[in-house]
């Protein structure tokens, strides 16, 4: 009952002044609607990105490192001696992974894991004319590869099924086959860092949308790169695991870290840049989202403020006929309430609507990203997240003057 | 209230050594040991010349200022040391304001106006309030005018709607501060009916601070303030 009437006035003053309402409002509206088109956007780029890191690479990736930090003979045997070391080398070892089909199948049967892709990979170089072009030689399982990278979905020209049918085929990459100027059909000479050459046949073109792999990457059988290298069929450098939850993959790795001794990456260390640019991101997103809501707040503030000081005598009147300090907070903060909420879900639909023209403008990224439009992620979370914002700042806004209005002494006031 | 002899009357109001003191700019004691009694049904007035501290004593008596000495009793209830928000549901339910300034809100309607202080009090349904608001209306004679907004009504047309306002709850106290002083001849005497009325036929107590001698004249009696002090209580006049 009481509020009722708190309501009604609230309600009386909202409308008698309709303009000065109406922009206590649209700074909401406007800090709102940017508040969701910034993290719209934002976390489409996130999301975006990660998306795409993901897709290209594997969750974890198994292999071997080559390193020449290793201890020394001289160490071994005389450990607590003052043992000086120039120019230590790494050993001749391989890349190979021990009994690494073995790990694969194990690994494969893991609950959480979605799929094992062993390969070898090798660096090549393209031989188009007189020109060698570098580039990295994956030999997989092409089925395998299509379960973890849905390769088929990416492919520009060719079928996946081509290269099993042809034992000498390769699948290119976009950019890599642009700069060698080749189409499927045509047929390239590889060239191993040990010295085998091959004659290869293009029977498709992939692209993952990602410059660094569609530039230099080229997929074959996996018996045509031993062979290129001359190692036997069991010769495996890298196992690309695919989880059926990405966040799991760091937990995952840690245990696989510990069973084998190789070295496990998950997707987390080998994009920290991207994950980095994502947290620079988030904070942009936070510190801007942040500003706009105060500037709303200060502009609510101050409107609510100069409405107080322009209510002074009725809240004198109101005082004096035995409307208490609560019921005057409550005359204020109703105003807030209702132009925080009407505020916030203008914002909302504007917000919307920006956002759904920003993903529908086209955006040309070249070859770097494979992206027409511009990356917008709706969420409903960003619109209940902004509903929440407005009505919190305005809350606070108008808190402040509405205590203001209740201390105001009427005997001041009504004396004159 | 006619046939009761004063002495019997009972007792509405009482101030006992009210002393008030204004600290800015040098501390000066505007009310000097103000006691006295007003009767159910009388119609007092406040006299003196300006500065003597009858608005001052009259504030005090409404219960919004709440910074004096002394002690306050209205309706045999003790008002001094009560928080505000007793007080205010003190002067919602017991007391009527009329001011000299109409001091409507602009916004609303007359009628809206004179509900306010009932949809407040909450003892009646808002269909009931208006009911009784309008009432009031008639009784001030402003009942035509009662969907128009108050900020298109004249000044004396205001005032009688501030009337009905301080009526509608029907207080036991109904205090003016100069409740004729910006108006015509012919308001002022429809003021002072009203409070005649009220007064003489409800039972309820009028205390108005005035510079009218006329208004004051017309009342059962007259308090005479200078400097602080209270010079003259009056004596109950016989009413006719």
């Amino acid at each position: 009952m009481k509020l009722k009437i708190a309501f009604d006035i609230a309600k009386t003053h909202l409308l008698t002044k309709k303009k000065q309402t109406l922009v206590a409002m649209m700074g909401v509206t406007f800090g709102i609607a940017m508040f969701i088109v910034m993290i719209s956007f934002m976390q489409g780029v996130n999301q975006f990105l990660e998306d795409s890191a993901l897709d290209a690479s594997p969750h974890v990736r198994i292999y071997k490192q080559i390193t020449s930090d290793r201890p020394s003979l001289i160490q071994q045997q005389n450990p607590d001696g003052f043992n000086v070391i120039y120019h230590q080398k790494p050993r001749q070892e391989l890349a190979k992974i021990k009994n690494g089909l073995v790990i694969a199948r194990h690994i494969e049967q893991q609950p959480e894991v979605l799929g094992v892709s062993p390969q070898v990979s090798t660096q090549v170089f393209f031989n188009t004319g007189s020109v060698p072009i570098p580039a990295t030689l994956a030999g997989v399982d092409v089925q395998r590869e299509e379960k973890l990278y849905r390769l088929s979905q990416r492919m520009k020209a060719g079928k996946i099924e081509d290269l099993m049918a042809n034992a000498n085929g390769v699948i290119l990459g976009r950019l890599l086959a642009r700069k060698l100027n080749l189409g499927v059909g045509d047929k390239v000479n590889v060239t191993s860092s040990t010295g085998g050459t091959s004659l290869l046949r293009v029977v498709g073109i992939f692209s993952f949308g990602i410059q660094t792999v569609d530039d230099a990457r080229g997929y074959v059988n996996t018996p045509k790169v031993q062979e290129l290298i001359q190692k036997d069929a069991n010769y495996i450098t890298d196992l690309h695991i695919k989880m059926k939850d990405p966040l799991k993959a760091i937990a995952f790795g840690k245990e696989l870290a510990r069973q084998y001794d190789y070295r496990v990456e998950d997707w987390a260390m080998a994009n920290a840049a991207i994950l980095a640019g994502e947290q620079i991101r988030n904070v942009m997103t936070f510190v801007v989202s942040f500003t706009l809501l105060v500037v709303a707040g200060f502009g609510i503030y101050n409107i609510m403020n100069m409405n107080v000081m322009n209510k002074i005598k009725d809240i004198a009147i109101l005082k004096a006929t035995g409307f208490d300090g609560q019921d005057v907070v409550a005359v204020f903060m109703i105003q807030s309430v209702i132009i925080g909420l009407m505020g916030a879900l203008l914002g909302v639909i504007i917000g919307f609507s920006l956002s759904y023209l920003l993903s529908i403008t086209p955006f040309a990224a070249g070859d770097f990203l494979s992206i027409d439009t511009f990356p917008v992620k709706f969420d409903p979370k960003f619109y209940l997240l902004g509903v929440i914002f407005g009505v919190i700042t305005t809350l606070l806004a108008g808190y402040f003057p509405s205590r203001k209005a209740a201390k105001i002494d009427p005997v001041a006031i009504l004396r004159g | 209230m006619k046939n009761i002899p004063y002495s019997e009357r009972a007792t509405i109001l009482k101030a006992t050594n009210v002393n008030k003191f204004f600290l800015d700019p040098v501390k000066f004691q505007v009310l000097k040991d103000i006691s006295f009694e007003v009767k159910k049904g009388e119609f007092l007035s406040i006299v003196g010349k300006s500065g003597c501290g009858k608005s001052t004593l009259l504030y005090i008596l409404s219960t919004m200022d709440t910074a004096y000495d002394g002690l306050l009793e209205m309706n045999g209830k003790s008002l001094t040391g009560l928080t505000q928000n007793q007080l205010a549901a003190f002067r919602n339910e017991h007391l009527g304001f009329v001011f000299q300034f109409h001091f409507l809100l602009p916004e609303f309607t007359a009628l809206q106006n004179v509900m306010l202080p009932g949809l407040k009090l909450g003892k009646f349904s808002s269909k009931e309030i208006e009911e009784r608001a309008y009432q009031k209306l008639k009784l001030v004679d402003m009942h035509e005018h009662a969907l128009k907004p108050s900020s298109k009504l004249s000044g004396g047309q205001q005032q009688r709607v501030a009337i009905a306002r301080a009526l509608i709850n029907d207080p036991t106290i109904v205090m003016g501060d100069e409740p004729t002083g910006n108006l015509d001849k012919a308001n002022s005497d429809m003021v002072y009916s009203i409070f005649r009325d009220i007064s003489h036929n409800n039972g309820q107590t009028i205390i108005t601070v005035t510079h009218d001698p006329d208004f004051a004249e017309g009342g059962d009696r007259i308090i005479e303030m200078s400097d602080g002090h209270i010079i003259s209580h009056g004596h109950e006049k016989t009413v006719q």
